[in-house]
């Protein structure tokens, strides 16, 4: 297939079709429907993988697989897709761990009194709004999908969760709703000023004679959206609540592709639609990315859930993120984008395992185990390996763009890199003893009695967790495909936010290849 | 003695109004010809044929603008959309009216008259088939309204404003269950809705005397040449504007819409909530683009002003609600809110954007009380919020819907309500209204919370054992609820045409 083919609206519908598909099956087929999802989510893979293939890396256009059909033409509002090396990486992201998504949660609601067929199709829909919101090049529709994006994960935490899942669902929503309607004043102001229009490569154009006080505002508006979003302090306490509700996939998915949106919208909308309020808001947005490191971490040591432990590991990667945003360098935004692909995979992987613990103890605390890799060898050391990867052990893929979001940071803001150096220290502390206290040391006797505990990993589970673990270490070793892809795309940004990289000291970005 | 010479009519443009005021006429005669059984499918046709004819009139006129019958009727772009919005939003209000089959005999009392509460009153609950002097009612209260949003000058307004809303004080007294409160909304109503005409009427007389006469036309050339003291144009203004306020359910002339919303017989309530929307809002646009454009430094913040608190008082008070009906009339005034910002942008998309408002809010405020119909028990409909916990459970496809109605009224997008939202927001940031619209994103966070609440308590609650049985919709309901489901999703996927069309229509005569 070559570039022509319209990769990025297919891509966006099939999902919506599966969806609809599986939604269709009736309650009693439950296999069927989790067959038939599975199967669709690798199709999804597949095309995500030709277009892979067909994405030219050295090409002048920063955007490929243009694609434009009318919409609302009096508010010229448009279908655009298009994609950069961020939007591709990040769809491959979604395109890997929706299957193993799916698969892992493949007898998670068997025990539940709602119908697996219904669970499988969210988990499609979701993908679908997914897909749609990094795919869209029309302000206007990535709107459109950044908010009903909610809809489906609503349902999955209110009606597939434990737990407080009613309070977690509602937390979830109000927050995204609160920080998506800021963005709407924002993207009604933006369309106002920028000449009635809402495609991206226009507004950028328009974004330079924006009046300075308008664009700031402006600015606050989509930021405070995509930090809530990602989530950055002090815009995180929904998260922890609703990834500790939500079924262990579901919330794989949330910290591992959802998440990103928040991120990915900072790099792609606020960055070049507002370069001047952009370097003006970057002192404080550094200091809250530092704050949510060392604040999220030293939370996530504190935790007796796993669930919620995780999730606080995940707010205090989301500062590295931050971080290597606003430092604006190369190597901060490769890194930043290149962590997004990774923690994506690293804590989706994490997640996965901690809801294999969960499903078999039937509990997330931390007291609960003890020793349980004395009962599940296998298990405890996947479990092992996604918690190094996560506190970004060198071998693993994090390593490379944890250590690439440090230098850029170094290079321009060095207290900034200094104090979140720190936060790898703590990173160390709270997976340490995570794993110690869950599968090291003596036998909970009470993990004994639990018959589900002495079961190893399953043929499934170890479909479930082999890719991701081989993707780990692949890029963690040989980063260079991926980085390759990105580059341009950052450079391209920052020349948008007017920064030049400073002239090379230590490394010149590729010392983590 | 000099000859009194008429003016030029022209009845071709009139002819909507005309038939269904003949439509109406018709059915109190049917009334007395028809036998009692034969009554309601009669009446029930002939007023929905009189609907039909009156839009088919009305499209055949589509490119008609003049000024008739003595400059008192303005036929132009918006009257000839909001003319239409108002027959079908009432023809789809009229399915509802026309329900027999949920509840044995419909939702209207038999008799009236009856001493609520006394043995007779008891006997007509249970089976006696609904009274039929709805159809003719509506008839002319849709009537009404055709004419609120095509007066031209403010004395046809006034008389308008009674011909369409006597009907609905009578229509809210007309409840099968719990008669006390219809009666007492009933009152309420047109307690209050006699002082806001008499505001009205002495707003009027005000203008008069400032402009010395009562035609819009006339009104703008005063306030653009004023002869006379100004104090009597900003009375008048004033004045003319709490009658107005009062229709649309704008704070803080808003205090009668819950209790009257909740009183009155479902389909009523659906058919106030959709049509007298339209029409009191048609009337305001009119007011204040066509006669009043020249003092819009002095109004602006003033109604600016109202429409914030309409917003917060709305959002707020949902907030608090136990009861479903109540609940929609506060996300209701807060809508009129929402409406008010479009108004206030007070230029051409200000008046497109509010006129797309109109009819996305209205089909979807049918639909959600259309399933408020059809959620009911042996005492009738089950409307304490309470009541509704774990409906999703035992009827999934209805919770499914009035979830997505939901949705819309919180602005998700793909849904009607966004694309209003966005579309009166665009106008008034455009109009330099970014204040207003801070409060309209402001207090659309604070009304998501009610309406999220509903969705918990549908879909996450257990089902509790009060938890009512849904009842089957007879095709009417069905038809209506599908009607503004099928509306609420298009006009959110695709919006365009409708944008186009109130674009088009967006240009008074004078």
């Amino acid at each position: 297939m070559s570039a022509d083919f319209p990769f990025l609206s297919v891509l966006t519908l099939l999902p919506l079709v599966g969806a609809i598909a599986v939604a269709c099956i009736p309650r009693a087929k439950a296999e069927l429907a989790k067959l038939v999802a599975l199967i669709w989510s690798l199709v999804v893979l597949a095309l995500s993988i030709v277009m892979w293939v067909a994405y030219t890396v050295d090409s002048t256009d920063r955007f490929q697989f243009h694609e434009k059909y009318a919409w609302i033409p009096s508010w010229n509002a448009n279908f655009t897709f298009a994609a950069d090396g961020i939007a591709l990486v990040m769809l491959m992201l979604i395109a890997v761990l929706f299957p193993v998504v799916i698969l892992a949660s493949w007898h998670d609601v068997d025990q539940s009194r709602r119908s697996a067929p219904t669970y499988f199709a969210l988990l499609l829909a979701f993908e679908f709004t997914m897909i749609g919101v990094f795919a869209a090049a029309d302000v206007f529709l990535f709107y459109v999908f950044f908010e009903i994006m909610l809809i489906p994960m609503y349902f999955i935490i209110g009606s597939f969760g434990s737990g407080q899942k009613q309070y977690a669902a509602v937390k979830f929503f109000l927050y995204s709703l609160v920080g998506g309607l800021f963005m709407l004043a924002a993207v009604i102001g933006l369309w106002v000023v920028g000449g009635h229009t809402f495609d991206f490569a226009a507004l950028v154009e328009a974004g330079k004679s924006i009046d300075q006080n308008t664009a700031r505002w402006l600015f606050l508006g989509f930021f405070v959206a995509f930090a809530i979003k990602a989530p950055f302090f002090p815009f995180h306490t929904w998260l922890p609540d609703s990834g500790g509700a939500a079924p262990a996939g579901a919330a794989a998915l949330l910290v591992g592709v959802m998440d990103k949106v928040g991120t990915f919208g900072i790099i792609r909308y606020c960055l070049p639609l507002f370069p001047e309020a952009s370097r003006w808001f970057a002192p404080a947005a550094l200091v809250l990315a530092v704050i949510g490191i060392i604040y999220a971490a030293l939370l996530a040591v504190g935790q007796n859930d796993l669930k919620r432990l995780v999730s606080y590991t995940s707010i205090a990667h989301f500062g590295f993120i931050g971080i290597g945003i606003f430092a604006f360098t190369t190597q901060g935004g490769t890194g930043s984008v290149l962590y997004m692909v990774n923690h994506g995979l690293a804590t989706g992987l994490l997640f996965i395992v901690v809801g294999m613990f969960v499903a078999r103890r039937g509990s997330a605390l931390v007291s609960d185990f003890g020793g349980a890799g004395k009962l599940v060898p296998v298990l405890a050391g996947v479990f092992f390996f996604a918690g190094l990867a996560s506190l970004a052990l060198p071998g693993t893929a994090p390593f490379v763009s944890e250590f690439l979001v440090l230098i850029g940071t170094f290079s321009t803001h060095q207290p900034y890199a200094v104090i979140a150096t720190a936060g790898i220290i703590l990173a160390a502390a709270y997976v340490l003893w995570m794993i110690q206290r869950t599968t090291q040391g003596t036998l909970n006797p009470a993990l004994d009695e639990v018959p589900a505990m002495k079961q190893d990993l399953s043929l499934r589970e170890k479909f479930v967790v082999a890719p991701l673990i081989v993707l780990l270490l692949v890029l963690g070793f040989y980063p260079k495909p991926v980085t390759d892809v990105i580059n341009p795309a950052v450079q391209a940004t920052l020349q948008d936010v007017g920064k030049q990289d400073p002239a090379p000291t230590v490394a010149d970005g590729k010392a983590g290849r | 003695m000099g000859d009194l010479k008429l003016p030029a009519i022209d009845y071709g443009a009139l002819a909507p109004m005309l038939i269904l005021f003949g439509v109406a006429c018709l059915g109190v005669v049917l009334e007395v010809i028809i036998p009692r059984r034969h009554r309601n499918v009669v009446q029930l046709t002939v007023a929905l044929l009189g609907v039909v004819a009156a839009l088919t009139v009305l499209v055949i006129n589509r490119n008609t603008r003049i000024v008739t019958i003595g400059g008192a009727i303005a036929i132009d772009g918006p009257t000839i959309f909001l003319q239409g919005a108002i027959l079908v939003l009432g023809a789809v209000s009229l399915f509802l009216i026309g329900e027999r089959q949920v509840e044995a005999g419909g939702a209207f009392v038999a008799q009236a008259a009856v001493v609520v509460g006394s043995d007779k009153d008891n006997r007509q609950v249970t089976g006696q088939p609904g009274l039929t002097e709805v159809y003719p009612l509506t008839a002319f209260a849709l009537g009404g309204m055709l004419m609120f949003v095509a007066a031209n000058d403010l004395l046809t307004m006034f008389v308008a404003l009674e011909v369409f809303s006597l009907p609905l004080y009578l229509m809210c007294a007309l409840a099968r269950r719990r008669r006390l409160l219809s009666q007492e909304a009933a009152l309420k109503y047109f307690l209050l809705g006699s002082y806001a005409s008499a505001f009205f009427l002495f707003g009027v007389a005000l203008l008069y005397g400032f402009a010395g006469g009562v035609q819009l036309s006339a009104v703008h050339d005063a306030v653009a040449n004023p002869q006379r003291s100004q104090l009597l144009l900003y009375g008048g203004l004033g004045l003319v504007a709490i009658g107005l306020l009062f229709k649309s359910a704008l704070a803080p002339f808003h205090v009668w819409t819950p209790d009257v919303y909740q009183g009155a017989p479902t389909p009523i309530t659906a058919f106030m909530a959709a049509c007298t929307k339209v029409a009191a809002f048609g009337a305001l646009l009119r007011v204040l683009y066509v006669a009043f454009e020249g003092v819009r430094w002095d109004f602006q913040p003033v109604l600016g002003t109202v429409a914030a608190l309409t917003m917060f008082v709305g959002a707020i008070l949902a907030v608090t609600q136990t009861d479903m009906k109540r609940l929609l009339a506060y996300s209701s005034i807060a809508n009129a809110g929402y409406l008010m910002v479009g108004v206030l942008a007070l230029n051409p998309d200000g008046l497109s954007s509010t006129m797309f408002y109109l009819v996305a809010y209205g089909f979807s405020v049918l639909a959600a009380f259309a399933i408020v119909s059809l959620v009911r028990d042996s005492d009738g409909e089950a409307t304490h919020l309470s009541r509704w916990a774990g409906i999703g459970r035992k009827s999934p496809l209805l919770a499914g819907i009035f979830t997505f109605i939901l949705l819309a009224f919180a602005g998700i997008p793909l849904t009607s309500g966004f694309t209003a939202k966005f579309a009166v927001f665009g106008a008034a940031i455009d109009g330099g209204q970014t204040w207003l619209v801070i409060f309209g994103v402001i207090t659309s966070m604070l009304i998501a919370f009610p309406y999220l609440r509903v969705v918990v308590l549908m879909w996450l609650s257990e089902p509790g054992e009060t938890t009512p049985a849904v009842s089957i919709p007879g095709f009417l309901t069905s038809a209506a609820l599908g009607i503004g489901v099928i509306v609420t999703v298009a006009l959110g996927v695709v919006p365009a045409p409708l944008i186009d069309l109130t674009r088009e229509a967006s240009q008074f005569v004078r």
